[in-house]
């Protein structure tokens, strides 16, 4: 199976979801093996099938009033808000390749996330029950992922620059009272989006690039 | 009549929850059109139509629970 990287770099959200949707159909019609998109967001707040009103500590107009956009999109999960501080991976993979298994999927994920980070001496782990990566209570990356004909998308994201932070305030992130944090704020030191770009896209491929 | 079964999404996932039908009761559907979306906890899952047909019963709506091995919905084939 060939893993193709397809690095959109700052991106819109929307330019992105067509890059996804349009890199799902060629990977369900066997155009394609399997991709794997990496981005970062203008800022951005979604809305999963989870997703309530409650999800929302601001209003809707509110939120736009600040120049940042709001969308439901089909992936599983509450809200989340996406910045260009952290970095957004879409991994497009058919499933049919590895195990048909959506509980694999993400655990799959997460053990990504924390040997990526691991890589950069933090100390991540999972919360059993509360899908994602976490420094003991506080959220580190997000997961959210979408599944078509065994086909996945969306993914995850890890949250990198420490001043993109503060707009996870507008949400409950998951829906939930949590406090998350950064890979700038727990090393306490300047991380660049590249570093952790590398450390995943290793991972990627060693675990998941070679079936 | 076929039938729509919510077949098994991974290890110890026994259950999930309808969270859009693409098609109304009476529509004709294709095989492998979306025909169900189900929530399980971080993921969606579209579950393609079995066969060709029509709509002809959807057992449980937007927002119902479903364990695995449950009739989602019957497809008149005929």
């Amino acid at each position: 199976m060939k893993l193709e990287v397809i690095d959109l770099g700052l991106v819109d959200y929307l330019e992105a979801w067509d890059v996804q949707k349009d890199t799902l159909a060629k990977v369900i019609n066997n155009d394609l093996d399997s991709a794997l998109i990496l981005c970062r967001h203008y800022p951005v707040v979604t809305l999963g099938r989870a997703a309530s009103r409650k999800s929302l500590r601001l209003g809707e107009e509110l939120i736009r009033e600040k120049g940042i956009k709001l969308y439901n999109i089909e992936r599983g999960g509450d809200a989340t808000y996406h910045g260009p501080g952290q970095l957004t991976v879409y991994p497009v993979l058919n499933l049919g390749y590895f195990k048909k298994d959506i509980h694999w999927f993400l655990r799959e994920l997460e053990s990504l996330i924390i040997s990526s980070l691991a890589d950069l001496n933090l100390p991540v782990s999972r919360v059993e029950g509360f899908t994602g990566a976490w420094i003991g209570n506080k959220k580190i990356a997000s997961i959210g992922i979408a599944i078509k004909h065994w086909v996945t998308y969306h993914g995850l994201s890890i949250n990198i620059k420490k001043d993109d932070l503060a707009n996870f305030g507008l949400i409950r992130p998951c829906g939930m009272d949590i406090k998350v944090t950064s890979l700038e704020e727990e090393l306490g030191r300047q991380v660049s989006v590249e570093e952790v770009r590398s450390s995943l896209l290793n991972k990627f491929s060693g675990r998941l690039g070679n079936n | 009549m076929v039938n729509v079964i919510l077949p098994e999404l991974g290890e110890g996932i026994t259950k999930a929850t309808v969270s859009y039908w693409f098609f109304k009761v009476g529509e004709k559907v294709k095989e492998k059109d979306d025909l169900v979306e189900l929530t399980t906890d971080k993921a969606t899952f579209n579950l393609p139509s079995p066969c060709s047909g029509v709509l002809s019963e959807i057992l449980h709506s937007e927002g119902e629970s479903v364990e695995v091995g449950q009739v989602l919905a019957l497809i008149d084939n005929t």
